[in-house]
């Protein structure tokens, strides 16, 4: 458990997360209007969204669909009835004076899934609920001296609210479950998961307390749009609590704002008051009812998962749970990592995935479906250190060539004469040299050095191009030394 | 269930309707009587009775995921008192 020291003694955070992920779907919610991002502004607006009177919502089939096919990604019970209700608050954004969202009736109850954190272990996180619910228009504070702007674009489109039970307990934890989350929604096509452009953001939910005392008042920081931020978020917020409470002071329940530039929250009080939400059954809309068997029909579809696939993967191919959770982030990586696993050892084959290649991808700033190291070539790499024509180091600098030029590594190991000696008679007279050469540290090594042995290698690789086998040096050098 | 002059006041604000004071007692009176009219219902057993949910006997009607509408910013914002490049404007609002 992570604590954090206060003047009184540690203290414990609690975590609960809200996330809105916004279904991937061409329609709105309950209305035809394209869901596109970055249209002219109003451009994308039926009457509906704009809530003209007399306009009837009428609700999206795939926008449920994938409603469902989420909950049963997040292992959660599927409700065959669930009620849309009206959230009532005024604000420029939302025309109709309320949102259409679910309350006490969501589609999806209580699930969990797995978060992998960075000391290779793993730990279960609740799920309270996911629900259906319309998404506001978006309002533009800063191209007006006086007014605000508003375009409805975004009004309207469905939003999948998934709400987490307080079970996280650092901002390691929270981070790890937005990005479990996100690969969940990804893995399955219901959100493309672009927190940039705000298709997925977070609520957070943030209390401290003593270590397995009560649970202390939270405080809301609203719509949070990166990891990075998130995490920076909890932390201030969490060391703002502990010194309210240390210096004999009461958190305050309220919503606040996390800014990015300086780091910290700060309270938004305007919105306050208007906390009375007076939900209700929305007249306009019957009791969404679901088809066992279209539910069935839908858990049938789902791909393989990623906590299934990283219990594979550690089962199958016996790596780590880190190596395994790096691997299965992203489906595309987990494809490209069985290719280049197939046939060959599966733990080589994820150092250089892990390794070399998301080091170089990093350093470069490229995404995978980019590298010009394509599964197979990678592949035939790993068969060149297994066959011992290139020993590790080698290998290494046939990597990043590869990288650099997209050429096969055979061709590139051909080419450029990069194959390992393992002639010994090569290495022989090399060491020989070396040891001709080296007569002070001859002396050294016969009266106990150890370490001197690192500097004959360092002539042989020298004189070799770096070519020689590591392993047959070492073997060569004792023979002689020793002998 | 009374409704008194303080819920009268919160309940105009939430809704933002303005409710001059020399209204609020007349009101909270009438609020009172439907209230108590509508809680007649209560005397009524419903246990194990589901929730009427319409009166017609009919299902949600669902739409196939097509975009068929929208492209009407013209109609959209016809009635905006003061539109600006397409888009409504209202009085600054600033967290």
């Amino acid at each position: 458990m992570s604590l954090l020291e206060g003047r009184t003694g540690d203290w414990e955070i609690v975590i609960g997360l809200e996330i809105h992920a916004q279904v991937t779907s061409k329609s709105k919610l309950f209305s035809g209007a394209s869901t596109e991002f970055g249209a002219e502004p109003n451009t994308q607006v039926s009457l509906v969204d704009a809530a003209m009177p007399g306009m009837l919502p009428v609700i999206n089939e795939r926008a449920v669909e994938q409603a469902v096919r989420t909950g049963l990604g997040l292992n959660a019970q599927i409700n065959l009835v669930s009620i849309f209700d009206r959230k009532n608050y005024f604000y420029p954004d939302l025309p109709q004076g309320y949102q259409i969202s679910q309350f006490l009736d969501p589609v999806v109850g209580k699930g969990e899934i797995e978060i992998d954190l960075a000391d290779g272990t793993s730990r279960t996180i609740g799920i309270t609920r996911l629900h259906l619910e319309q998404d506001a228009g978006k309002s533009i504070h800063d191209q007006d001296p006086r007014k605000t702007l508003i375009d409805l674009n975004r009004s309207g489109v469905a939003l999948m609210e998934i709400v987490s039970e307080p079970d996280m307990r650092s901002a390691e934890e929270a981070g790890a479950y937005v990005t479990k989350i996100r690969s969940i929604v990804r893995y399955l096509g219901t959100c493309d998961g672009n927190m940039q452009e705000g298709s997925l953001r977070a609520d957070v939910n943030v209390s401290v307390r003593k270590p397995g005392g009560e649970l202390g008042t939270r405080s809301e920081i609203k719509n949070v749009n990166s990891i990075r931020f998130i995490r920076e978020a909890i932390d201030y917020e969490a060391r703002r609590q502990i010194e309210i409470i240390e210096d004999g002071g009461t958190v305050d329940q309220e919503t606040r704002l996390f800014d990015p530039d300086r780091g910290e929250t700060r309270s938004m009080r305007s919105k306050e008051e208007s906390h009375d939400y007076r939900y209700f059954p929305d007249p306009d809309l019957l009791p969404l009812e679901l088809e066992q068997s279209w539910v069935d029909a839908i858990r049938e579809s789902l791909p393989e998962l990623p906590d299934e696939k990283k219990h594979r993967f550690m089962g199958e191919y016996g790596l780590s749970v880190d190596d395994a959770a790096q691997l299965i982030a992203e489906r595309e990586t987990a494809e490209y990592f069985e290719a280049v696993a197939e046939g060959r050892d599966p733990k080589i084959a994820a150092n250089w995935v892990t390794g070399e290649l998301f080091g170089a991808l990093n350093r470069t700033d490229t995404d995978l479906s980019a590298s010009t190291v394509s599964a197979d070539m990678l592949g035939k790499l790993v068969d060149l250190i297994s066959d011992g024509t290139l020993s590790n180091r080698l290998a290494k600098e046939v990597f990043e060539i590869m990288f650099e030029t997209g050429d096969d590594p055979e061709k590139i190991v051909e080419e450029r004469g990069m194959k390992q000696v393992t002639d010994t008679g090569a290495i022989e007279a090399a060491v020989d040299d070396a040891i001709a050469a080296g007569a002070a540290q001859v002396e050294q090594y016969k009266g106990g050095n150890e370490k001197i042995l690192g500097w004959f290698v360092g002539q042989v690789m020298k004189a070799t191009q770096g070519k020689a086998n590591p392993q047959a040096v070492n073997e060569i050098l004792r023979k002689k030394l020793d002998g | 269930m009374a409704v008194d002059r303080d819920t009268v006041i919160r309940v105009a604000r939430l809704a933002r309707i303005k409710v001059p004071e020399g209204d609020l007692d007349t009101l909270a009176g009438e609020l009172s009587n439907i209230m108590g009219w509508v809680e007649q219902l209560a005397e009524v057993d419903t246990d194990g009775v589901d929730p009427m949910t319409s009166v017609a006997d009919m299902k949600l009607r669902w739409r196939a995921d097509e975009v068929t509408d929208g492209g009407i910013r013209d109609r959209v914002t016809a009635n905006a008192s003061d539109p600006r490049d397409g888009m409504f404007s209202v009085p600054k609002v600033i967290e």
